[in-house]
C-alpha cells in the first residue's frame, strides 16, 4: 500500500480519525468488492495529492467487524469524510475523482 | 491531437474493440467510465463464457479482457465520458473539461440495473437498497433481505444472498420464473429461499440512518397491498441502456436502445455501437465481445476508407 494511505483499524480508530486534526477521507472496502478494486488507486492519487491537508486512509470491512455498522456501512466501496471527529459527507459506489475531489475541495475551503 | 478512434466503455464489447483496434495499429483510446469492466464486475461466477469450463469469476474474466487489449497498446484511462457531440467530423467527447477529437467513436457504454422509480427506493439507495447483491451482501449478515425480479440475475443475486442473509424472499410480478432452467432449480431447491409471486413492491420503509425496515408489496392480481418485514432490497428487475449523452445524436429506438440493423453501424457515419447499449436481445457477455470485434472491423474499414 502506498505510504499516504493508513489503514485504519477498530481500535485505533478514535485516534487517528475522530482526534484528527485534519479532515480524514475513509475508504470503507474488502478484498472480495470489485467495484473496491477500481475506486483503490484513486484514492491512492488522493492520498498523495492532499498529502499534509487530508488524513486518507482504508479501512477493511471484513477485519474491523464495530466501526462500520456504527456509520450504517450498508454498500462498499463508501467513502466517509470526517471532519472534527463527525462525518460531513457519504460517498456510495465507485466515482470518478472528481466527484471526491470537489468535496475535499469544498471542506478545505470552508 | 486527433485521435482515430475512441471506444466509450470498457466491459466485454468495449474491450474487445480495443483488442482489434490495438491490433489494427489504430491506437484505440478507451475511456472506462465509472464501472470499469462493466456489468460482469460485479457479478460472481461466469459459467457461460465459452473457454472457461470451470467458469471464472467475473471480475477475473474483466482483467483478462484488459490486460490482453493494454497488451496490444490500448490507453484505457478510469474516465467519465460527459459530453460529446457528434455533430461534424472530427468527433468531439468531453472528459468533465478535458476535450478530445477522434475520427471515429465505438460506443460501448452498456447498460444500468433498472430501478423501480420510487421515492423511497432512491433515498434508501446504499442505505438498505441495492442493484449489487455481490458488493453488498456482506452487510446482511442473519438478516432477511427480499430480491425483486425473476430472471437469471435475480435468481444468482438470491441464492449469493444466502451465504450471509437469513433468508431471501424473491418478490416476483408474475406467478412464473423468466430465469433459465438451471437457475429457476437451483434457487427452488435452495432451503434459504422463498418466493412470493403475482406482487410487486411499491413502497420501501426505512431511514437513511437504520436502513430498511420493509417493504409494502402490492398484488397485481387483487389490488390488495400488506406490509412485509424485510431488512434489505435488492434490485434484478433488469437494465437500461446507457444512452443519456447521446440523446438527440444517435437514432435509439423507443426503449433507449442505440439502432445498428445489423452491423455496428449508427445513425451516424464514423460512429458504432457494440455491446448492450445497442442488444435489446441477447445482451450476453459472449455477444458484447463478438459485437465490439464487429464495431472494430467497421470502424477500421471506415478510415480506411476515409484516406
Amino acid at each position: 500500500m502506498e505510504k499516504n494511505v493508513l489503514e485504519f483499524t477498530d481500535g485505533e480508530f478514535d485516534s487517528d480519525v475522530l482526534s484528527s486534526e485534519t479532515p480524514v477521507l475513509v475508504d470503507f472496502w474488502a478484498e472480495w468488492c470489485g467495484p473496491c478494486r477500481m475506486i483503490g488507486p484513486i484514492v491512492e492519487e488522493i492520498a498523495n495529492e492532499y498529502s499534509g491537508r487530508i488524513k486518507v486512509g482504508k479501512m477493511n470491512v471484513d477485519h474491523n467487524p464495530e466501526v462500520p455498522p456504527k456509520y450504517g456501512i450498508r454498500s462498499i466501496p463508501s467513502l466517509l469524510v470526517f471532519k472534527d471527529g463527525a462525518v460531513s459527507d457519504q460517498i456510495v459506489g465507485a466515482v470518478p475523482k472528481n466527484n471526491i475531489t470537489n468535496i475535499l475541495d469544498r471542506i478545505l475551503t470552508d | 491531437m486527433l485521435n482515430k478512434v475512441v471506444i466509450i466503455g470498457s466491459g466485454p464489447a468495449g474491450l474487445t474493440a480495443a483488442i482489434y483496434c490495438a491490433r489494427a495499429n489504430l491506437n484505440p483510446i478507451v475511456f472506462e467510465g465509472n464501472q470499469p469492466g462493466g456489468q460482469l464486475t460485479i457479478t460472481t461466477d461466469v459459467e457461460n463464457y465459452p473457454g472457461f469450463p470451470d467458469g471464472i469469476m467475473g471480475p477475473a474474466l474483466m482483467d483478462l479482457f484488459r490486460n490482453q487489449a493494454i497488451r496490444f497498446g490500448a490507453n484505457c484511462h478510469f474516465k467519465e465520458v460527459t459530453k460529446v457531440d457528434f455533430g461534424k467530423r472530427p468527433f468531439k467527447i468531453w472528459v468533465g473539461n478535458e476535450l478530445f477529437e477522434s475520427e471515429s467513436v465505438i460506443v460501448s457504454t452498456g447498460a444500468s440495473a433498472r430501478l423501480l422509480g420510487l421515492k423511497s427506493e432512491f433515498e434508501l439507495m446504499g442505505n438498505g437498497v441495492s442493484a449489487c447483491a455481490t458488493c453488498d451482501g456482506f452487510f446482511f449478515k442473519d438478516k432477511h433481505v427480499i430480491v425483486i425480479g425473476g430472471g437469471d440475475s435475480a435468481m444468482e443475486e438470491a441464492i449469493f444472498l444466502t451465504k450471509f442473509a437469513s433468508k431471501v424472499t424473491v418478490v416476483h410480478r408474475r406467478n412464473e420464473l423468466r430465469a433459465s432452467k438451471i437457475m429457476q432449480d437451483r434457487a427452488e431447491n435452495n432451503k434459504k429461499i422463498e418466493f412470493a409471486w403475482n406482487v410487486l413492491i411499491d413502497k420501501i420503509y426505512g431511514t437513511k440512518e437504520s436502513g430498511v425496515s420493509g417493504v409494502r408489496m402490492k398484488n397485481v392480481l387483487s389490488g390488495k397491498t400488506h406490509d412485509f418485514d424485510c431488512q434489505g432490497v435488492f434490485l434484478a428487475i433488469g437494465h437500461k441502456p446507457n444512452t443519456s449523452i447521446f440523446t438527440g445524436q444517435l437514432d435509439t429506438d423507443e426503449k433507449d436502445y442505440i439502432i445498428t440493423d445489423g452491423s455496428s453501424k449508427t445513425s451516424i457515419e464514423g460512429v458504432f455501437a457494440s455491446g448492450d447499449v445497442q442488444d435489446r436481445i441477447y445482451r450476453q457477455a459472449v455477444t458484447a465481445a463478438g459485437s465490439g470485434c464487429m464495431a472494430a472491423i467497421d470502424a477500421e474499414r471506415f478510415l480506411e476508407s476515409q484516406h
